[in-house]
């Protein structure tokens, strides 16, 4: 029995490495996708194209477009003469952003009026307009309090003593920089495990029946039991060195901080990955063809990826939609990941996560393991 | 009927719609080669997987080595060998590595395993090829590669479904001469083919056609018992001849195989004669009319249309 098994790893292990490509797809994809992410993925918005388009030219309103050249946020990349620019300027991508002032614009201020600035945004990327348009309202807010200062020093000196202001300190915890690739990089290693795991198992099986090796195991003495064991073993220790391999690279490479306890974060893996090996079971138990069951990985990978809240906020979420998270088992290990890389918290707060994975993942393993045995005779 | 490895008896099984094997029944002795012939969709590859064990009967019994395939198939398969029309072989392990999994599956100790290898990969002649890889093996050597793999825990019995498809007729040779002796050495071996030069080879053949049995004997006695030869006419015009000829003197039956016409007949040389004078008369233009060995095809159609004729005793 134990030999059996032990054969049956072996040979796993032997499909693995010594096949170039496979070895290949086994390192390369998980560290460039890390890569990649690291350096790409962020929802900072800096350096957005911007065109003025001044009619007052006014000291005021030259001191409130400056504002604008002087962030790093914004690049003034054109100074219009006149209305007709802007559609050619927007339609061309050549800017994200222009900023009109009517004529009067000082005019208003000085008399303590409210002075209207146009602001016509790009919004075909609604992320970028949005975070844009909060970054001009900042600006803008600020602009307002000094001007507004200056005129009261100048009028009633006196009263500056009295004017109320609050000023926000942000202290972010965990992340003081908040920096996106912290948010990032464990992420990216919940989904690249994900990937990797599910293609895994459904290919090794499935290629089996394909090159029909699996009905000459049926007439040996192999138990289902000691076959499946065999056939998802190997996978769940590719998949915690895939962790191991990631984590490393995104501590060193990316300076990402691990907060936890290593043996949380194995644990949470096995429990992740038990799902993602009875996923690629199931996908196994339904396909033919590794081209069908590249197909369906595929197809549970995606909306996977999507409701985990790797990238979008679950929160934000319809109410349905966020039942359905509860069924995805990356929502919960990227908590695991990103609490204990971090945060540094431990089982104490991390209990509720692990045990929906262990729901999750021992039915997923039943349903396969049920119809794997239907699937054989 | 103790002495008997394979004992079948009123076999039947049903799949949606058809009735794959009908009532079947035979016995096969320890050291013999048992070949069950029949065209495709006889039921042969049916019966082999209920001998293995992998495919339970709708009614009936069978047992291998004295083990209730019904009753316990998982015992059944520490007993035998089953080699499916294609091996399973691991084409990127190589031919130590595939033989050494088999062994383990089966449980063959250490050292029993490699002198057992080394003897059977000399005897078919592969003993060089040993740190290859499966997937660099010819047609006939992976064929070969599965027989020494489904023989390296030493089974009771052999089960193969059509060993030799595509093979070439050298390693066809030493496949044939390695099941020999085995049985030698006193393994039974069931051999299904839809050839019949192959089921020459065997000691016994059971025709099989529609899950049924028509002829259960040796290769020689089915010959002697299906008395008569074959007559060939190759023709553009196959359907008028086999309407102007069907009902001709001495003529049992009339196949069309490929662009020629098969007439079984009682006795070829002097019904040659009889048969193109007839097309000649008739003005039935024909390229060739010759006698010809009778194909496995021949012998079905023959006997088939004896069973229909005389239902069975």
């Amino acid at each position: 029995m134990i030999e059996r098994l032990r054969q049956i790893l072996v040979k796993e292990f032997i499909h693995l490495f010594r096949d170039k490509h496979a070895r290949f797809s086994l390192i390369v994809p998980p560290l460039l996708q890390m890569l990649i992410f690291g350096y790409a993925a962020t929802y900072e918005v800096n350096r957005v194209s911007t065109a003025v388009l001044d009619f007052d030219h006014s000291p005021e309103s030259r001191e409130f477009l400056e504002r604008f050249s002087a962030s790093s946020r914004f690049q003034v990349r054109y100074i219009l003469q006149n209305e007709s620019q802007i559609t050619s300027l927007l339609d061309h991508r050549r800017v994200v952003l222009v900023l009109q002032i009517q004529p009067g614009f000082a005019e208003l201020l000085r008399k303590g009026r409210t002075a209207p600035v146009q602001a016509v945004l790009d919004g075909t990327d609604s992320n970028t307009a949005l975070i844009a348009a909060g970054y001009i309202n900042q600006i803008a807010t600020r602009f307002a309090q000094d001007y507004q200062l200056q005129l009261a020093d100048r009028l009633r000196p006196a009263l500056m003593t009295f004017a109320p202001r609050i000023e926000l300190q942000e202290r972010p915890w965990y992340n003081a920089n908040l920096e996106g690739r912290w948010f990032f990089v464990p992420g990216v290693i919940g989904t690249v495990l994900l990937v990797t795991v599910i293609t895994l198992t459904a290919f090794a099986v499935v290629r089996e029946r394909e090159i029909g090796t699996l009905e000459q195991l049926m007439v040996t003495p192999i138990s289902p039991a000691e076959l499946i064991v065999g056939k998802t073993l190997p996978f769940l220790l590719v998949g915690l060195a895939t962790v191991i391999i990631t984590a490393i690279a995104g501590t060193l490479w990316f300076q990402v901080p691990f907060r936890g306890n290593v043996f949380v974060l194995l644990l949470g893996t096995t429990l992740f990955l038990s799902s993602a090996l009875g996923v690629g079971l199931l996908i196994s138990t339904i396909c033919w063809t590794q081209q069908q069951s590249f197909s369906l990985a595929f197809f549970y990978v995606t909306p996977a990826i999507m409701l985990s809240g790797f990238g979008y906020p679950i929160a934000s979420m319809p109410h349905a939609l966020q039942l359905i998270t509860y069924l995805d088992p990356l929502r919960f290990y990227l908590v695991v990941l990103r609490g204990t890389f971090i945060k540094g918290v431990g089982l104490g707060v991390l209990w509720p996560q692990m045990l929906a994975m262990t729901l999750l993942g021992s039915g997923a393993l039943t349903l396969a393991t049920l119809r794997f045995h239907k699937t054989l005779d | 009927m103790d002495d008997k490895t394979v004992v079948v008896r009123e076999l039947v099984k049903d799949f949606p719609g058809v009735r794959a094997i009908d009532h079947l029944s035979f016995d096969v002795a320890p050291g013999e080669i048992f070949g069950i012939v029949g065209p495709d969709g006889a039921g042969k590859t049916t019966i082999m997987r209920i001998l293995a064990g992998v495919l339970p009967p709708d009614a009936g019994a069978a047992t291998v080595a004295r083990c209730d395939v019904v009753g316990d198939p998982e015992g059944v398969k520490h007993l035998i060998s089953y080699m499916p029309q294609r091996f399973g072989l691991y084409e990127d392990l190589t031919v130590n590595e595939n033989i050494r999994f088999y062994a383990d599956l089966f449980g063959v100790r250490r050292s029993d395993r490699e002198a057992r290898a080394a003897e059977l990969l000399k005897a078919c002649g592969m003993s060089e090829f040993r740190a290859r890889l499966a997937g660099k093996l010819s047609g006939g050597m992976k064929q070969k590669l599965g027989l020494v793999c489904a023989l390296i825990h030493t089974p009771r019995v052999l089960l193969l479904d059509e060993p030799t498809n595509g093979v070439d007729p050298v390693s066809r040779r030493e496949f044939w001469a390695m099941l020999y002796s085995l049985a030698g050495q006193g393994v039974t071996v069931v051999n299904s083919t839809a050839y019949l030069d192959e089921a020459e080879r065997c000691h016994r053949i059971a025709l099989l056609h529609q899950g049924r049995l028509l002829f259960c004997d040796s290769p020689a006695r089915l010959k002697s018992r299906l008395q008569g030869s074959v007559v060939s006419i190759v023709s553009s015009e196959a359907r008028r001849i086999r309407d102007a000829l069907a009902a001709a003197d001495g003529v049992s039956s009339v196949v069309l195989v490929g662009d020629a016409l098969h007439l079984f007949v009682d006795d070829a040389d002097r019904r040659i004669r009889d048969l193109s004078a007839r097309l000649i008369g008739n003005q039935i233009p024909f390229d060739e009319i010759v006698r010809v060995t009778p194909t496995i095809e021949d012998l079905f159609v023959e006997a088939v249309r004896k069973d229909s004729a005389h239902p069975a005793p």
